[in-house]
């Protein structure tokens, strides 16, 4: 018989949010599942944003999370469009942005992270300058790429977004520039030999990569914009696309009084400081057995996985979330697969296969303990570091950087 | 349009009919127990592992490389495995009958 009564909210509808609705029914919960986001199109993919979907002319249909249909058939009340105001978690509602007032039993905060627009001077007034996280930037950043006869492309940030990006426009016919602050691209999160490699790729495609330009300020005359660096360099850009960042979506519950540190501090089961508020995805700072610390992750893997354990917390089974993190990247013809976290690695490997000048792996440790692999055009490098990782047998150094060894976890093994 | 059929872990039978789009796609449409497509269809997460009846192997064709090396993230894989986000849908299809691996 259905509870009535029973009402689990959840904020933000993407791919946490989404995955845990239809998780909460798989796990049998039987109450009402409202759901709330403030972009008005149906949840869609993220990920081929600034690939594929940039690329191709498919509509955001083709590319939803779960049809329309999906959502009547299972019973889940989506709510697009709308904002959520306030959480009250003393007496467990939500107020939203149409002055509604709605009662949680349980409530999952999943929303997620918005882009960082860093305060360079004349940025606000640029001319078709788009961060690019939603269906409806790419649409922005399509049009105004089409309405230019020119065609310049300037991308602030030379990180996974940006990166990826410049390959698409690229593709649609653009000259694009990538202006980086670091010293080299990628920086943040992945070891040298990756960033020369995807420098190499984005120059051999015909795309500008440039690091150690710092973006001072921004001038446009309504037609065209000229991005200055402080170096005195200049850029003539029709179309500006930002990719420097994230900032978390932590200020609901922040004013709902609970505790923050990177993000949302959560437990085993994604459970928050409030015992009837979870906090998953993007947003959430939880424990990663693997590597004994907490981690805030930008990945669908963990908002997936994390969606998954909330539904079954929520419906009163005892889960704890012990996945290995595992992100992917595609960049004209190669494909990247990244598992684990190499942050305090202190040594590298890389394992090029003979041949094949774009496939190699790179194996990041720590002492002898693997903690990451990057895997370009190279699956098998993937799932062997994968297996490697999650059953911490020692790997044979020697043996995994020797192309003439096969590719397989019982010839690494020491 | 070709009706496919999905034999789910616990052996439900469900079978449903399309003329385009991923294999992986209709399963997740139609909330077949099992087949997840967490990357969005491209190869990179092996959560929609079937194994394809061996008599209709003709139909899908084998595992590209890529598909292989991925497959043995599960070690429930076997010479029938395939990651259905990797068959397209078509007119040939008709009749596939295919054991989600869970």
């Amino acid at each position: 018989m259905a509870n009535n009564q029973q009402n689990c909210i959840v904020i933000g509808a993407s791919h946490a949010g989404v995955n845990l609705a239809f998780a909460l029914r798989k796990e049998g919960w039987e109450g009402a599942i409202t759901l709330f986001d403030t972009d008005p199109t149906l949840p869609y993919h993220r990920p081929p944003l600034s690939k594929a979907y940039l690329t191709s002319d498919d509509r955001i249909e083709k590319n939803l999370l779960k049809s329309a249909d999906s959502y009547q058939k299972q019973d889940i009340d989506l709510n697009l469009g709308v904002s959520v105001s306030t959480i009250s978690s003393t007496d467990n509602t939500i107020t939203t942005s149409d002055g509604n007032t709605h009662h949680y039993t349980k409530l999952v905060i999943a929303t997620g992270a918005r882009p960082f627009i860093p305060p360079i001077p004349g940025l606000k007034t640029a001319t078709n300058l788009y961060p690019l996280r939603t269906a409806a930037d790419v649409t922005n950043i399509k049009t105004a790429l089409h309405a230019s006869d020119t065609k310049r492309v300037v991308i602030i940030g030379g990180g996974y977004i940006g990166l990826e990006t410049a390959a698409s426009m690229k593709k649609l016919g653009a000259t694009v520039t990538v202006l980086e602050r670091e010293e080299r691209i990628l920086a943040r999160v992945t070891a040298p030999v990756m960033s020369e490699f995807f420098q190499k790729l984005h120059a051999e495609n015909g795309v500008e990569v440039l690091t150690q330009k710092d973006v001072s300020n921004i001038t446009s005359d309504g037609a065209q914009n000229i991005v200055h660096c402080a170096d005195g360099s200049q850029y003539p850009a029709d179309v500006i696309v930002v990719g420097v960042g994230i900032r978390v979506n932590t200020e609901l519950a922040d004013a709902a009084g609970i505790k923050l540190e990177n993000g949302i501090p959560v437990d085993e089961a994604a459970r928050t400081s409030d015992k009837d508020i979870y906090a998953i995805g993007d947003c959430s700072f939880h424990f990663n057995p693997h590597y004994g610390r907490n981690i805030r992750l930008e990945s669908v893997q963990n908002a997936v996985d994390q969606a998954k354990i909330a539904a079954a917390s929520i419906c009163e089974k005892d889960v704890s979330y012990d996945t290995l993190p595992w992100f992917w990247s595609d960049q004209y013809d190669v494909k990247l697969q990244m598992v684990g976290l190499s942050q305090g690695y202190n040594k590298i490997l890389v394992r090029q296969e003979p041949d094949e000048g774009h496939k190699f792996s790179v194996w990041y440790f720590k002492d002898n303990t693997l903690l990451a692999v990057d895997a370009v055009n190279n699956a098998k490098a993937y799932v062997v570091g994968t297996k490697f990782i999650k059953g911490g047998d020692p790997i044979d150094q020697t043996k995994l950087v020797d192309p003439n060894v096969e590719f397989k976890p019982a010839n690494l093994i020491i | 349009m070709a009706k496919i059929t999905f034999i789910t872990t616990d052996d439900e039978n469900i079978t449903l009919e399309a003329d385009s789009g991923s294999v992986m796609a209709l399963a997740v449409e139609n909330g077949v127990q099992g087949i997840d497509g967490d990357c969005g269809g491209v190869c990179s997460c092996a959560t929609c592992h079937v194994h394809v009846k061996p008599e209709h192997m003709s139909k899908t064709g084998d595992a590209s490389e890529i598909e292989q090396d991925m497959l043995e993230l599960d070690d429930n894989v076997n010479e029938f495995s395939r990651l259905c986000c990797q068959i397209e849908i078509t007119e040939d299809l008709d009749g596939l009958e295919l054991t989600v691996a869970g």
